[in-house]
């Protein structure tokens, strides 16, 4: 018979009061095959550690019952509790720079240094390796966008005095039109892939999450704004809903996040500071400026996650270009940007119908496809691509912006 | 040749943990099938019959499997049982408040499971009549048939008669030592109400039935994989955790009496293993 090494009293807490945790814990301190006497005064002592040893591979044996003879069972501690444990890993470690590039398959939803018992289920993520979603920037980023939240209801003067000339707000919300249908797509986009990212690259997905949050801020915004006069929404055009159907369709996670971040939503960057500068009231340009920010960290973080794939990935670049080639083929037989957007963005920064007006706002929208243009083929560049190149692609993007 | 294993499917889980059993042990070599029985009744009936080789027994099945065998000249044997299926015991419990004695129940009544459950019925009324006075107690007997025929499988029946402990329906109440476990750890049961009057002597649960008409080859090669399946595997863990072991013992029949004797002094199965019990219809 082994020696005993340790003894637990119970006291008088049963079973069903937590005693099997103390025995556990005494036990977890004993090597398999050592043994544990076990005292106590609940009256169902015994046949609850027997009952509860059985069902856990440790075997025991009953006290002799004698008044004399206070240990109420023995116990020994099986092997079977240790063999759950045989083989089981650490899921790399809880911080950033302790994750590993391939997480297995098998770690599922563990959490990042979690150890994880071998076997169960394979949870396939399609972007379960690091070039594949990963930017060193992401935790950095997503801490920023968490603190950064605004509230919709607090953070918009919707009080505040309004007295937008009727022709001017029919503008208003045919922009507000096109920001809620554009912003619906990029609301769908990173949700659709933060199911299929490993949750091992936690940052990224809680970045995503937070993209998609903030797209629906924006959704809620920019309707609001739209609905403040009472007037009816503006139009929706085919060819702005093809648009955002190549964007949608696109299967691969970096292909799309270049045509949304990058090019798209840093197409939109030049757009929010427009519509700053020339909104007619205190809550347009509070929502653009507020839209403003966010997209600002969406588009660093699809330039960051781009950078860093293309450092591992030199067939990255050739991708995306012919991405990019294949999406303005798709769109070649559309009309682009929606008229009503172009002529409402060129009434807005004109400020009224009055012909020299109109010609400075045509001038300021031309100035705005211009910044939207050299802002690309600098994102383009950063991203690795020759000048020459950069601004190639940079012309072939789509016309309805995002 | 295949071999044919029978179990009951007392719950949904049954097919996963048969499913998984069939593929590892084809993985391993031995190509086996599975038949899932509504009951048990049938079940030994069919492997008596020689229509499946081997079957997953419980406790009561296996006392009728040998005295159907025995009464056709053939033989069961226990090829192997779980881990826990040994050394289980029954207890007789009683609320915390009540002056009573295991040994004095005389017209009380006791809260049991379904009639053909070995654990919460015919083991410990018949530790009760053992152990009482001469002429044994005059109990009142408040069974809780849920779903018989799965010899007390189903843990409703227990359920039951502790339900109707707590209520003051009953004095009394018979259950498995793992389930009044259960009942006191998932709250059925509040601290302090309970109390244990009585424990039974240690007895054996189900086993690994095999037939002397079987094929012995597949037989001894089924037994030996299964005592080969390591808890440390985990592709075969989850397996017996859904089949609540550990380990797989090499089957023993040394604690089966009594079981047997209860079986006798209900006259549940004649001699010759034909169902003798009253209102007894699986």
């Amino acid at each position: 018979m082994s020696t005993v090494i340790s003894t637990i009293d119970l006291g008088d807490i049963g079973f069903g009061e937590g005693a099997h945790l103390l025995l556990k814990h005494v036990l977890a301190q004993v090597r398999p095959g050592g043994r544990v006497a076990v005292t106590g005064s609940h009256p169902a002592l015994t046949a609850d550690v027997m009952a509860w040893c059985r069902a856990r591979g440790h075997p025991a044996e009953a006290g002799t019952a004698r008044p004399e003879d206070s240990v109420r069972a023995w116990v020994t501690r099986g092997l079977s509790e240790s063999y759950r444990w045989a083989g089981a890993e650490r899921a790399g470690g809880p911080a950033p720079g302790q994750r590993v590039s391939e997480p297995s398959a098998r770690w599922g939803l563990a959490a990042r240094g979690a150890l994880v018992e071998r076997g169960g289920p394979l949870a396939t993520y399609q972007l379960s390796r690091e070039e594949q979603v990963w930017a060193d920037l992401a935790p950095r980023l997503y801490a920023q966008a968490a603190a950064a939240q605004w509230d919709p209801a607090t953070a918009v003067p919707w009080q505040a005095e309004f007295d937008v000339p009727d022709e001017i707000e029919a503008a208003v919300i045919q922009v507000m039109t096109f920001l809620i249908e554009n912003e619906q797509a990029a609301l769908v986009l990173p949700a659709r892939f933060l199911t299929r990212i490993h949750p091992h690259f936690r940052e990224v997905v809680q970045l995503l999450a937070v993209q998609a949050a903030d797209e629906a801020r924006h959704i809620e915004v920019f309707s609001r704004r739209a609905a403040l006069s009472g007037r009816p929404l503006g139009t929706s055009t085919v060819s702005g809903r093809v648009s955002l159907f190549t964007l949608l369709s696109e299967p691969d996670f970096s292909l799309a996040s270049f045509l949304l971040s990058v090019l798209g939503e840093g197409s939109f960057l030049s757009l929010l500071a427009f519509l700053d500068r020339y909104a007619p009231d205190q809550v347009t340009r509070t929502v653009a400026r507020l839209a403003h920010q966010d997209e600002a960290r969406h588009v660093a973080f699809g330039v960051a996650h781009l950078e860093h794939q293309a450092k591992v990935d030199t067939g990255l670049l050739p991708r995306l270009r012919s991405t990019v080639e294949r999406r303005h083929e798709a769109l070649s037989g559309t009309s682009g940007l929606n008229e009503d957007v172009f002529d409402a963005l060129v009434l807005l920064a004109a400020g009224s119908w009055d012909p020299a007006a109109i010609a400075s706002g045509f001038a300021a929208v031309r100035d705005l496809e211009a910044d939207m243009y050299t802002g690309r083929v600098r994102r383009l560049t950063r991203l690795g691509f020759p000048p020459g190149e950069a601004a190639e692609i940079s012309a072939l993007h789509t016309r309805n912006f995002m | 040749m295949t071999l044919l294993v029978g179990a009951v499917a007392y719950d949904e889980k049954v097919l996963s943990i048969w499913a998984g059993f069939r593929s590892w042990l084809r993985q391993h070599g031995l190509q086996i099938d599975y038949v899932l029985y509504p009951h048990y009744e049938r079940q030994i009936e069919d492997l008596v019959a020689g229509r499946i080789h081997v079957a997953w027994n419980s406790p009561l099945a296996w006392i009728r499997g040998q005295r159907l065998a025995h009464a056709r000249g053939r033989k069961v044997h226990s090829l192997l049982m779980r881990d826990t299926d040994q050394d289980l015991t029954s207890v007789i419990v009683a609320r915390a408040d009540a002056q009573l004695s295991a040994f004095d129940l005389n017209g009380k009544t006791v809260a049991v499971g379904a009639a053909d459950s070995p654990q919460a019925t015919l083991i410990p009324l018949s530790y009760l009549r053992r152990t009482s006075a001469a002429p044994g107690p005059d109990l009142k007997i408040l069974r809780h048939d849920v779903r018989l025929g799965l010899h007390g499988d189903h843990i409703g029946g227990e359920r039951e008669a502790a339900a109707a402990l707590l209520t003051g329906t009953a004095d009394v109440a018979c259950l498995l030592d793992a389930t009044n476990l259960l009942l006191a750890g998932d709250g059925t049961f509040p601290p302090g109400a309970i109390r244990v009057l009585a424990q039974t002597p240690p007895y054996d649960h189900c086993n690994m039935t095999a037939i002397d008409t079987a094929p012995a080859r597949l037989v001894d090669k089924f037994g030996e994989l299964l005592l080969g399946m390591s808890y440390a595997d985990p592709e075969v863990r989850p397996l017996l955790d859904l089949e609540g072991l550990r380990a797989w013992r090499p089957g023993r029949d040394t604690r089966y009496g009594a079981l047997a004797a209860a079986v006798d002094e209900e006259g549940f199965y004649d001699s010759a293993g034909w169902i003798t019990a009253a209102d007894y219809e699986p």
